[in-house]
């Protein structure tokens, strides 16, 4: 049984776009990384999970229940983070919390107490004292209270500086190899890379990729960098060729199809120096929205 | 019903009604502390009203009542209080849910394993808990103003009986009035204005119809429903209209229901 499946979700607000005929799995355990610029739709995408917004056709499941009939029973086992987190502002954090916690119908102050110390976060402080890295901390710990066995992640790092950014990440892995399956939506893709097993790509409200996140910086492209002389845009002229930079004397492109092809070219050059590398899950990115 | 949301929701508004039921103490005592004089001159005070323009009385609902008389000068009284309960249920109904949702804390309750409707009645008992209480310290102001001030006057207790249960009509019209306008208009930023405007909107609409007389705006004011005047000089509600005001709070309260069970809450923008 997937976690989340998606089938042919679509959201429109009035006319507006929100998703488009969005589909795709989750299976228990994974971390699965939701890329996408901002008004893609990875909100939308969210929002459409925890039903705080109605679809305009095709569905959601959660756990293996309809996410508009069972919505109630789901949200026991979710855990939600916002990219950005409010509060009732003249609360104490340690009220919102236990508030939060009521809800669940289970003893969470122990690991009330746990993660807040972890986070570093004051427990006494008003919710309007707080900056915004500790609005974003108080809502990590409400996310992860109630030990929820799905997290939705939806930009989560946004204004954790990066010694909490790597916390957080430790968090979430710990949460992960307790059997946590983590929906981490983000438009930072060095973060995805270093978090998830399998990513979506969201462009425009639709999904335009899914795959496991080796296979798509493996099997696509190679990221070229020759420095030599006498070179310009159309010594490498080959075909799998694509952006090419010229910077300096160094020459830049990616390629995809028969490395050979290149290294035959390569040789037939006096080389000062040369690098092949895998592209950066950014570099890819950046195809998919050209 | 969930007990957790029932008691944040009513804790929240505590302050805003002890600072109501201040206000309407220091209004039912002042007013009410001038009963023994206006008892006392009543033949001067005839006098002086027939001087007044009839169409000013009848904007203020003056020319029927018995001003000398206790139950009289109560129900002059307590159409101020009605204005004021009106605004302050207003306030609860216009903000019930859209406070959440201009204040984006929203998404953290809905978020939480409770059901919308469950959301929706929580909220609604605490705001009518908050109005009732409010309406317990008027009922005990009043009967300890009554007594001070009486003069020696007799009243009718059961007419006192029902023009304050004019006012929990009045409450529960303004609430799920103002609920249903809040889930009808796309976004409310501030609450007040609504909350205003419908309660003064519908007592000018309430005086105009003292001064039109012909027309019939007593069908669409709820201070004309529950006019306190008619109350005290009937020993009695006009059945057919507080049976119209009663219909026009449920079926708000149903439409609310049904349109916030559909809502999509709006995200951060």
């Amino acid at each position: 049984m997937s976690i989340i499946e998606v089938t042919n979700l679509t959201k429109y607000y009035g006319k507006s776009r929100g998703i488009v005929d969005v589909s795709f799995k989750e299976e228990e355990g994974e971390i699965f990384g939701f890329i996408g610029p901002n008004g893609a739709g990875k909100s939308t995408t969210i929002r459409l999970l925890l039903s705080l917004i109605h679809p305009t056709s095709g569905s959601a499941r959660v756990f293996g229940k309809d996410v508009t009939t069972h919505g109630p029973e789901i949200r026991r086992d979710i855990g939600y983070l916002p990219s950005e987190v409010f509060y009732y502002e003249g609360m104490k954090v340690i009220d919102l919390l236990k508030y939060s916690a009521s809800f669940y119908g289970k003893d969470c102050t122990e690991r009330l107490h746990e993660l807040s110390e972890y986070m570093e976060l004051e427990l006494n402080r008003r919710i309007s004292d707080l900056s915004y890295g500790n609005k974003k901390k108080v809502g990590i710990v409400q996310g992860l209270l109630h030990s929820p066995k799905l997290l939705l992640l939806d930009e989560p790092t946004a204004g954790l500086d990066p010694l909490m950014q790597r916390k957080f990440f430790d968090l979430i892995r710990k949460e992960n190899t307790r059997g946590v399956t983590v929906f981490f939506s983000s438009h930072i893709l060095g973060e995805v890379q270093r978090l998830c097993t399998r990513v979506g790509i969201i462009r425009e409200g639709r999904i335009v990729e899914i795959s496991d996140i080796r296979t798509l910086q493996q099997d696509n492209y190679k990221k070229v960098n020759v420095t030599a002389a006498g070179l310009d845009q159309a010594t490498f002229a080959l075909p799998g060729v694509t952006n090419v930079q010229v910077e300096d004397g160094t020459l830049h492109f990616f390629f995809k199809g028969d490395i050979n092809a290149v290294l035959k070219k390569l040789s037939s050059l006096k080389l000062s120096d040369v690098t092949i590398e895998e592209p950066t899950l950014e570099e890819i990115f950046m195809h998919y929205y050209e | 019903m969930s007990a957790t949301i029932y008691l944040h929701e009513f804790r929240t508004r505590l302050k805003s009604v002890l600072i109501w039921s201040g206000s309407l103490t220091a209004l039912v005592f002042f007013f009410f502390s001038l009963f023994p004089s206006f008892a006392e001159q009543a033949a001067l005070m005839q006098q002086m009203m027939a001087n007044f323009p009839p169409a000013l009385l009848e904007a203020f609902g003056m020319t029927k009542v018995d001003l000398s008389s206790l139950m009289g000068f109560y129900g002059f009284l307590f159409a101020f209080v009605q204005l004021c309960l009106a605004i302050q249920a207003g306030n609860y109904g216009f903000g019930l849910v859209s406070i959440e949702e201009s204040e984006l804390t929203a998404d953290f309750l809905l978020s939480k394993p409770v059901s919308r409707l469950q959301v929706l009645i929580s909220k609604l008992l605490a705001a009518v808990s908050n109005l009732l209480l409010t309406m317990l310290i008027v009922t005990v102001v009043s009967l300890v103003a009554i007594a001070l001030f009486n003069d020696g006057h007799e009243y009718a207790a059961s007419t006192l009986i029902l023009v304050l249960v004019s006012g929990i009509l009045l409450q529960l019209f303004f609430l799920g009035v103002g609920l249903v306008i809040s889930l009808l208009v796309k976004r409310i930023r501030s609450v007040t204005p609504w909350s205003l405007g419908l309660a003064f909107g519908a007592y000018v609409l309430s005086a105009f119809s003292g001064i039109l007389g012909e027309i019939k705006l007593e069908y669409i004011t709820p201070f004309k429903h529950l006019d306190p005047a008619y109350i005290v000089l009937n020993a009695g509600f006009n059945t057919p209209l507080v049976l119209l005001n009663v219909a026009v709070t449920l079926v708000s309260l149903a439409a609310s229901t049904w349109l916030y069970l559909r809502r999509d809450i709006p995200a951060v923008s």
